[in-house]
Parts: C-alpha cells; sequence; structure tokens
C-alpha cells in the first residue's frame, strides 16, 4: 500500500471540506444544476436512474483490509449494503443520498480514500495490472508509476476542464494485462539495452462508440521525461480537442483527425519547452514513492509444498479452482489468487457488504492485508502462501467467492447495464445470467478454455464489448431491447497470439431471449475448428476470420434473410 | 457591473471591455484609453493602437493563439481571456502560455464565465484578476483561493513541483 504523508492527507481532508461547501451552496440554490454537475461529478457522484450513484476512486486497484471494512460500514450505513467493482478498478455504490455523500468522503479521508475525479472531464483513475509488484513476468512496479501520475493528475490546475475524461492505464509487465491499447494513454515500460526504463507510449485508443487501438507515439520515452511528455499530450488536447460534439470530444479524434503523425508533431513542438523543466523526474523521486509503498515481508519458503500437492491430487474440486484461480508468483512457495466475483445469479461485481468484511479478514489472514481488484471485476488477493491456498479456498467457497472461472466464458465482464444506469439502452445483467446459467458445466468450460465475454449496456461501452473475444452490445430499437454480437476483439497481447484488437459484428442483433443459443453456435464453430485445445476461441477467429460463425450462427443467405424477415416482424 | 478580484482583493474596475457584435463582427474603435478589445481588431489596428497615447488592453477567446499577441506583450498593458462557458478549460493553457513561454508580466484577467469553484485552477495559471460573472458572491468567491494548501503540479505560481520540495523522503 501507498501510505500517505502529511500533505497527501491534507490535500483530501481539504477536498472534503470544498465539496460539502459546494453541496451546502447547491442545496441552497447558490450553484445551479449544470454548475453543480461539473463539480459532483469530479467527487464521483452522479445522478441515475434511481438514485445518486456515487464512485469511490480505489487508485490503480490497490487497497487495505482497513479500506475494504470501511466500504463494507459505508455500505451499510449509507446505502442498501452492497458495493459494485466497476472495471475502472472502482467501487460504485447505488443509493447514497447526495446531502450525506459530503459525510461518506469525510469518513472515505479518514482511511486514505476519496472520490476524486473518478468521473468529469478530467483525468481519471489510473488504472494497471492486478499482478503489479508480483507477476513473474515484471519489468517495473507499476505501482510506482501510477501513484507518481495519480499525485501529477490530482487537481492539475491546467488539466480538469478537458474536452472529455481522459484514462491512462500504465503496463509494468511483459504480457499486457492493463489494456493499455485502449485508453487515451496507454503507458508499456520497456527496458533498453543497458536496462534503463523508458515506457512506450500509445495515444488514442478507447472504446465507445469509436473503438480504436492506440498510435504509437514513443517507442521508448526514458523514465525521467514521463511527466512533461504527459503534459505535452495533455496540452495539445485541451487546446485542440473537440468540444462542440461530445461524441467526438475524446482525444483519439483529435489523433484522427490530425493524422497520428501530425498530432506526434503538436506534442514534440509542446514538448519542446517543457522537456528537462522542474517537471522532469529525478531517481531520488522514485524512491522517496516506493519508500512510502509498505512490502509484503515473505516467508522463506521451497518452491513446492509436499502437503499442498497432496491436497491438488486428491480434490477435484480445488484442483479445478487452483487450475483457473491461483496464479504464479516471483516469490517462491507464494502464489496470487482470484476470489471470483462472478457468480451465477449474482451481478458481475457485486460484493455485499457482508462479504466486504469476510474478505478483508481473509486479506489479513493469507495476504498481508491487502487486495486488487481486476478490471475484470474480480478480487485478488495477491501474496498466498501456496501452503495456505486450500484453507484460503474452503473459506472462499464458503463465500461463495470461489467459483473456478477465472479467464473462462462465464467470468463475465459487465456493466450495470439497465437495471442501474441511466445511460444505457439494455440491460446486461439478465444477459449474463442467462449464458452462465447455460454454461454451467465446469468440464465443458474449461474444454472450450480461455475466453473472454464482454458485455456492455449501451455504446458508452463500459463492459468492454469491444475486446471481448465475445462481445455483446445492448442497443435500443424503437425501444425494444436488442442485442448484437461480435467476435475477434482481444484486450491486449496476455500471451502469444494476437495483439489487442476491436471485434467485429456478424450481423443483425437478437432478442434477449436468443442470446444464449447464439453463443453457444459460436463455440460449436470454434470447438469444430480449432488446431488443438492450445489454440484459443480468439486465435481461431483471427485465422479462420468471421465468416465461418456468421454462418454457423444465421445459416447460409437464405436463413439469413428469414432471420431479417422475422426480426423486421417482431420490431 | 461586474465585479473584479485583483491581486485577491475587490477593487474598482475602469476598464471597459469591447465586445464583439452578436454575429462576431469587431467593434469599432474606440475613442478613450483603458479599452480591452478584441484580438481581432488589435491585429487590424495594431499600427493604430501602438501610435496611441494611453492604456491598452487586447482580449482572446478560448480559440484563438496567444501567440498571435506574443511579440506585442510589453506593449498591451492587459491581457484578458474568456471563458465562453466555465467547463471551457483551454484558457488555463491559454494563460500558462502567456505566462510561462512568452514571459507575459501584466495584468492577466479571466473574463466570460467566471465562478467561483474555478477560481483556484485560473490562478495557479497565471490569471491574477477575475472579472467574476455578474451573479458570484464577492466575498465567497475571496474563500475559494485558499481552499487547497499545496499542490502537487508545476504551475505558473509553484514551478517547482511539489515532489521537488518535499525531498528528502520521510518514511512511512
Amino acid at each position: 500500500m501507498y501510505i500517505y504523508d502529511e500533505i497527501d492527507q491534507q490535500l483530501v481532508n481539504e477536498r472534503v471540506v470544498q465539496f460539502r461547501g459546494q453541496t451546502r451552496r447547491f442545496l441552497a440554490g447558490k450553484l445551479s444544476e449544470e454548475e453543480f454537475r461539473a463539480l459532483r461529478l469530479r467527487n464521483g457522484l452522479y445522478v441515475q436512474r434511481h438514485a445518486p450513484m456515487l464512485r469511490i476512486a480505489i487508485p490503480y486497484g490497490l487497497l487495505s483490509s482497513t479500506q475494504l471494512r470501511k466500504f463494507a460500514h459505508i455500505a451499510r450505513t449509507y446505502d442498501r449494503g452492497y458495493g459494485h467493482f466497476s472495471t475502472r478498478q472502482n467501487l460504485q455504490l447505488n443509493w447514497p443520498a447526495l446531502e450525506q455523500v459530503p459525510e461518506i468522503l469525510a469518513e472515505l479521508a479518514t482511511v486514505q480514500m476519496h472520490a476524486i475525479q473518478t468521473s468529469g472531464n478530467c483525468v481519471r483513475n489510473t488504472t494497471t495490472d492486478h499482478f503489479a509488484g508480483v507477476a513473474r513476468d515484471e519489468i517495473v512496479d507499476s505501482f510506482v508509476w501510477c501513484e507518481i501520475i495519480r499525485q501529477w493528475s490530482t487537481f492539475h490546475p491546467e488539466f480538469s476542464y478537458l474536452p472529455r475524461k481522459f484514462k491512462i492505464a500504465v503496463n509494468g509487465a511483459a504480457a499486457d494485462r492493463a489494456a493499455t491499447a485502449v485508453h487515451d494513454i496507454g503507458l508499456h515500460a520497456v527496458r533498453d539495452a543497458s536496462g534503463e526504463v523508458g515506457f512506450r507510449v500509445l495515444v488514442g485508443g478507447g472504446l465507445g462508440r469509436t473503438p480504436v487501438i492506440g498510435h504509437v507515439m514513443q517507442e521508448f520515452l526514458p523514465w525521467q521525461h514521463l511527466l512533461t511528455y504527459l503534459d505535452a499530450v495533455l496540452r495539445v488536447y485541451n487546446r485542440y480537442g473537440r468540444r462542440d460534439n461530445i461524441y467526438k470530444a475524446r482525444i483519439k479524434i483529435l489523433v484522427k483527425d490530425l493524422g497520428p503523425g501530425k498530432f506526434r508533431e503538436e506534442v514534440e513542438a509542446e514538448w519542446v519547452h517543457l522537456k528537462d523543466g522542474p517537471a522532469t523526474l529525478v531517481s531520488e523521486e522514485i524512491a522517496r514513492i516506493e519508500g512510502r509503498f509498505t512490502r509484503p515481508e515473505y516467508a522463506a519458503c521451497p518452491a513446492t509444498d509436499a502437503v499442498h500437492d497432496a491436497a491438488l491430487e486428491a480434490d477435484r474440486a480445488f484442483s479445478n479452482w487452483h487450475r483457473r484461480n491461483v496464479h504464479p508468483h516471483k516469490q517462491p512457495g507464494y502464489a496470487a489468487v482470484t476470489l471470483s466475483l462472478k457468480k451465477t445469479g449474482v451481478p458481475p461485481g457485486d460484493v455485499t457488504a457482508e462479504q466486504m468484511d469476510r474478505i478483508a479478514g481473509l486479506a489479513d489472514r493469507f495476504s498481508f492485508g491487502e487486495l486488487r481488484v481486476s478490471h475484470e471485476q474480480n478480487l485478488i488477493l495477491a501474496d498466498v502462501r501456496q501452503s495456505d491456498l486450500h484453507s484460503l479456498w474452503r473459506e472462499a467457497k464458503a463465500l461463495d467467492l470461489a467459483t473456478p472461472n477465472v479467464g473462462l466464458l462465464t467470468n463475465i465482464i459487465c456493466c450495470p447495464g439497465g437495471d442501474f444506469c441511466s445511460l444505457a439502452n439494455a440491460k446486461s445483467i439478465p444477459v449474463a445470467e442467462a449464458i452462465q446459467q447455460r454454461f454451467d458445466d465446469l468440464d465443458y468450460l474449461h474444454d472450450i478454455g480461455e475466453l473472454d465475454l464482454n458485455i456492455s449496456g449501451c455504446i458508452n461501452a463500459c463492459g468492454h464489448h469491444h475486446v471481448g473475444h465475445i462481445g455483446i452490445l445492448g442497443v435500443d430499437k424503437n425501444g425494444e431491447e436488442w442485442y448484437q454480437i461480435q467476435v475477434g476483439g482481444n484486450q491486449g497481447e496476455i500471451r502469444p497470439g494476437p495483439g489487442a484488437s476491436i471485434g467485429r459484428i456478424i450481423g443483425p442483433s437478437f432478442a434477449r431471449a436468443e442470446v444464449p443459443d447464439v453463443i453457444e453456435r459460436l463455440i460449436d464453430c470454434y470447438l469444430d475448428r480449432r488446431d488443438s485445445d492450445a489454440e484459443r476461441f480468439v486465435d481461431v477467429v483471427h485465422r479462420i476470420g468471421i465468416e465461418p460463425f456468421k454462418e454457423r450462427v444465421y445459416g447460409n443467405t437464405d436463413q439469413r434473410s428469414s432471420h431479417r424477415r422475422r426480426q423486421l416482424a417482431a420490431v | 457591473m461586474a465585479t473584479l478580484i485583483k491581486d485577491r482583493r475587490i477593487v474598482a474596475d475602469n476598464w471597459l471591455l469591447s465586445r464583439r457584435g452578436p454575429d462576431g463582427e469587431l467593434p469599432e474603435l474606440p475613442s478613450r484609453g483603458e479599452v480591452i478589445v478584441p484580438l481581432g481588431l488589435w491585429q487590424a489596428h495594431r499600427g493604430d493602437f501602438l501610435a496611441r497615447s494611453g492604456a491598452l488592453g487586447v482580449w482572446l477567446d478560448s480559440h484563438e493563439d496567444p501567440a498571435a499577441i506574443a511579440s506585442d506583450l510589453d506593449r498591451i498593458n492587459l491581457v484578458a481571456v474568456n471563458f465562453p462557458k466555465f467547463g471551457d478549460g483551454r484558457g488555463y493553457s491559454i494563460a500558462r502560455l502567456l505566462r510561462e513561454r512568452h514571459c507575459y508580466k501584466g495584468e492577466l484577467r479571466a473574463i466570460g464565465e467566471v465562478l467561483r469553484d474555478q477560481l483556484l485552477f485560473m490562478a495557479q495559471c497565471g490569471f491574477d484578476a477575475f472579472a467574476l460573472r455578474e451573479d458570484q458572491d464577492p466575498d465567497e468567491a475571496l474563500a475559494a483561493f485558499d481552499e487547497f494548501s499545496e499542490a502537487y503540479q508545476t504551475s505558473f505560481v509553484q514551478p517547482v513541483p511539489l515532489y521537488r520540495r518535499r525531498l528528502p523522503a520521510s518514511r512511512p
């Protein structure tokens, strides 16, 4: 955990006082709806379908058991006893009262937390790999760089009223587990021949209405220049990004309109003035930030544990869980564990206050009191001793957190959708549930192998449907909910194979009840066409294209036109 | 008349702001001094303005480039930057460019939708004068400058970022 110093704490406290005053002025009629909106959003407060929604920041997805217990307390005291972990590694409360939000922020500040810039047209929470600091393929500990960016972006005076929201992701490992290619800025740590750290900088990626893979602006930006380069990119965006049309205001549109080459020139022209200026990073600062992170004190233990191995042999349910939910660790004798928030029947990412308290207990006993939120909406205990895995599994199972489906089809990423969100065109949670029910046979799921299935309830793509190997998008047609299916998306190069890519739509959309059948047909097609079980669904789509999948779903041309007729008749 | 905050005090404002017409047309050349004219008028009559005696101000709209007046900044007494909407953040970059790149030392005034809750960021970027929108409570607005005691970033008012000031490390 990064531990605040006095100044970090003071700024968060001052933010609470500021927002308390703003809320008071709004309630007294001294601030208009529109003016207050801009202020409340940058404190995470939305006005939603049923009630306000508060999005609490979990910087780069890292939190302590103390903080999680505070969430549980807040969920019980100010809300309906549960919260929702989002794909931005944040926590959302769906029912707080506007008048009480300053109180909630004050409670959060006591455990070094806040809701700063979790919404609004500013730099949002920086996200990263949920295995940062423990991954075997680590290049740098991305948490350190995320914290540097957190400080740089917090209350940035020049970049607090950008044309639109701005999302940065940092990846510090060889595999890209942070989806850097689909962020406004993606930073991928690399080392040059001499071992010096730098960043490959991608700009202009994103999902939403116009999904784009980011363009490489720098192959190797030496770490000292990180902040001045970010300043240069943001200044070009702040000055020239479109402000006339909310749908064309993201940086990806500016990069596209100027062309990546011209955009790079603009940034370089700006950077010339900022490079080597006072914002240039120095190694003492990196060391200072590193020094403020607490580190687990690992016990020296053997890389293998005979009792653990025997349990794997003896207990099939345990070994199934181990196979999917336990991940390698750079420290011998330790492992990282995913606690699944994807049990069938529970909206993906939802956790009750009771579970939060229990999970905090698990973190204390098994993982040095820390946990992480993954952008796949699960929780991670990153530092578990191998010899503890069996006990942890039994307890996680009792809490319904041991669904052994990480990386599999039923580990669905899903936005809150039409059940909760005022932007949604369609419900997403019932679709996730129907698919999970259809694919409830674990052996079958394991046979299908790794598959990301992502669902968004509208074009804003909070459920990351564009980068699901199978993506489902809820659309509205004359007031009815329909679902468009795409295949071949990929969030990034997590293993050798296709890099980040945007899925392609297979054809006309479906009614909600048809969706599980469609998924089944896509899976059948994949199973028929794969070379071996090492070839994933997404690999097959990239190898053979979408046509065979299309044909399996819609049939030949005649069958397609009859599907179309049926659909038109239904509308 | 709208309230002016200058150097964190409420002061009388003697300047006349010369706006463009409803269709963006340039105003007449002002007869008296102490006028803040649109950039376009300044560009069209630069020679006349320079030959005139008396104080002169120029205002930039949020889409206009401060480089357009960079070489004349020592002859302009006041530069104003318009915020057509409070959410239009281009003026913050314009202010920093005027101050930090073009080394402008004179009064830098925020005009347009200048609201209490944006004053601190504006000040950090280099504005020292604020023509508040008419409905703003000036006393309430003065409190905005002290809402935060520190800032992490480099800015015009604090060119040295916080991290360079708080080294060496205090360990947790």
